[in-house]
């Protein structure tokens, strides 16, 4: 029972959790916490309906219900339109997303082991990171053209800075006590690197993926949307330009169901492959 | 075992016998004299403890000992030779642990042999000898976060111990512990000291508990911290820890030593 609890919030993933409404009995609580398959799914359930129920009253003619929008979902899986969406979209997201996880993850190694490259390199990141990164989309078009070259650095841009300085601030922050002790066994420093300092590091440089992975997605649906009218972007414009709300939401949910599996996706894999200790209590 | 019988011959017929010799150390951070011309030796194969008041600068003695702190002044030798960093032969056991979060039992033990580029069958059967030695049989695949503060801490003594080196170097041990089962891991330890015949510098701030185990007590004075003391508790170690607990040796040590730390508490 236990063993399979954890199971369950290993997979979904922590970062998703759905948190049942306030209102529900004591009882019923109890029953949620035993199977939290249960609860999600209830929750989700309350959360259709309510969506239901507010697309009948309606509250807006541009606003769908549920089963509207889930019939649109369906019509444009059989007809093709979303996968061939999301072929030209995910592409350059996992080109942009690959090469700025180990760009990012390298360079954010490096700065923080190295005063030098911190020094160089950080100042650049952190201005990235706090300007405006949408208004700067544009810009890409101007100077690349359209195309995939243009989505990629647009997933590069957004992706990019948050994880050059998660792993930064991980490694810069890695617990000197553990530094200490590998040296006091005679560790070298590239020991005291890849056995210490990087494990140590993960959780955070892990957590600059997945935020960096978000930011991903907001840049290839930004730039789809802004400058190359392609892929889901252009499915989501053109259903709002003919007024097909329904099939405009469809592609709007799709997008959160695809980022939600993927980042579940990666947390799996840190928790299985880097740390171990985080499967169980 | 003849390897070490042949050198401990050696080194019986040199009068002070001592692994390690610190010689006029001194230390600063900055504007804050810790230490002030430290000079000490260490026997082989005996348990000293550094005690004092806090802040005097027991930790930043033991860290540079085992080489992880650069002294302002002064030289440690062991075994004749300057200390320039860590040596295989010092081993330190640290008083938060440092255990890796991410790393079975098994793994943080054999640790030290693991960065040494020994193989994982060998490595492992002699991490599993001294986690049995310690105590904690069957914990071998838990991860630090499972065990007690207690258990941790011997995790961090089996991984010094793993490694072979001839001095153990310990930063208040058992500070994580509450009194019933220090009382038992300070048994535990005069046990080791008596199986391993290893080398002990032991830190601690507790009275009782370095009269208990030491067979040398260093008394550091106040910041900066200067030897003020030595005394070498004459308690007969055969008896039963009760009896050792209850004798009057053991009572006048403690008293003495009380006696020579009251006029630090203000
Ligand atoms: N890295 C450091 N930078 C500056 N001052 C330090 C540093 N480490 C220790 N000190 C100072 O040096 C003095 C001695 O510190 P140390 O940790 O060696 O004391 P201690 O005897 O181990 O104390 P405690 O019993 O509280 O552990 C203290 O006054 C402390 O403030
Ligand atoms: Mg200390």
């Amino acid at each position: 029972m236990m063993a399979s609890t954890q199971a369950d919030t290993r997979v979904n993933g922590p970062a998703r959790a759905v948190h049942s409404p306030a209102g529900l009995s004591l009882g019923l609580g109890r029953l949620f916490l035993r199977y939290p398959i249960l609860s999600r799914v209830v929750s989700l359930g309350l959360f259709f309906l309510a969506w239901e129920i507010a697309g009948r009253v309606p509250i807006s003619y541009a606003f769908p219900t549920f089963f509207d929008t889930a019939y649109a979902f369906g019509t444009m899986i059989a007809d093709g339109s979303l996968i061939s969406a999301y072929g030209s979209t995910l592409q350059p997201l996992v080109i942009g997303i690959a090469i700025s996880g180990v760009v990012g993850i390298v360079l954010g190694i490096v700065m923080g082991l190295s005063r030098m490259a911190e020094w160089l390199v950080a100042p650049l990141f952190i201005v990235l990171q706090s300007a405006p990164m949408a208004a700067l989309i544009p810009l890409i078009t101007f100077v690349y053209g359209i195309g995939l070259a243009a989505k990629t650095l647009a997933v590069i841009m957004l992706a990019l800075p948050v994880i050059v300085l998660n792993g930064y601030k991980a490694v810069r922050n890695a617990n000197p006590s553990l530094v200490a002790m590998c040296y006091s066994f005679q560790g070298t420093r590239l020991q005291q690197i890849t056995k210490v300092i990087i494990p140590d590091a993960s959780p955070v440089i892990f957590a600059g993926l997945r935020l960096g992975l978000a930011a991903g997605f907001i840049g290839v649906i930004l730039a789809e949307l802004l400058i190359t009218p392609t892929g889901i972007g252009d499915l989501i414009t053109y259903h709002r330009s003919v007024a097909n709300y329904a099939e405009m939401y469809a592609a709007v949910v799709s997008i959160i169901l695809v980022s939600t599996v993927t980042l579940a996706a990666l947390e799996a894999f840190e928790v299985r492959v880097l740390r171990p200790e985080k499967r169980r209590g | 075992m003849t390897m070490s019988d042949a050198v401990f011959n050696i080194e019986k017929d040199v009068p002070a016998d001592a692994v390690v010799e610190v010689r006029g150390i001194c230390k600063k951070y900055g504007e804050v004299e810790a230490l002030r011309n430290i000079d000490l030796d260490f026997p082989r194969g005996k348990l000293t403890t550094l005690l004092g008041p806090s802040g005097c600068g027991k930790t930043t003695l033991l860290k540079i000992i085992a080489g992880l702190i650069e002294p302002s002044a002064g030289e440690v030798r062991v075994n004749g030779r300057p200390v320039t960093g860590p040596g295989p032969e010092r081993a330190f056991v640290f008083q938060d642990f440092a255990l890796m979060p991410w790393a079975t039992v098994m793994r943080n033990v054999a640790f030290g042999l693991e960065l040494k580029g020994m193989g994982k069958a060998e490595r492992q059967s002699i991490a599993a000898k001294y986690i049995a030695e310690v105590g904690l049989s069957g914990f071998e695949d838990k991860y630090p976060h499972e065990l007690s503060g207690g258990m941790r801490q011997r995790v961090g003594l089996a991984r010094a111990f793993a490694v072979n080196a001839e001095v153990l170097l310990l930063d208040e041990p058992f500070s994580a512990v509450d009194e019933q089962n220090r009382r038992k891991f300070q048994e535990d330890l005069l046990r080791l000291v008596e199986k391993e015949r290893k080398t002990f510098i032991f830190v601690t701030h507790s009275i009782e508990e370095a009269v208990y185990v030491s067979d040398r007590i260093v008394l550091l004075s106040r910041r900066p911290g200067r030897v003020s003391q030595i005394i070498e508790p004459k308690i007969d170690r055969t008896a039963s820890p009760d009896a050792i607990r209850r004798d009057q040796g053991y009572l006048d040590t403690v008293e003495e030593i009380w006696q020579g730390l009251k006029h630090y508490v203000d």
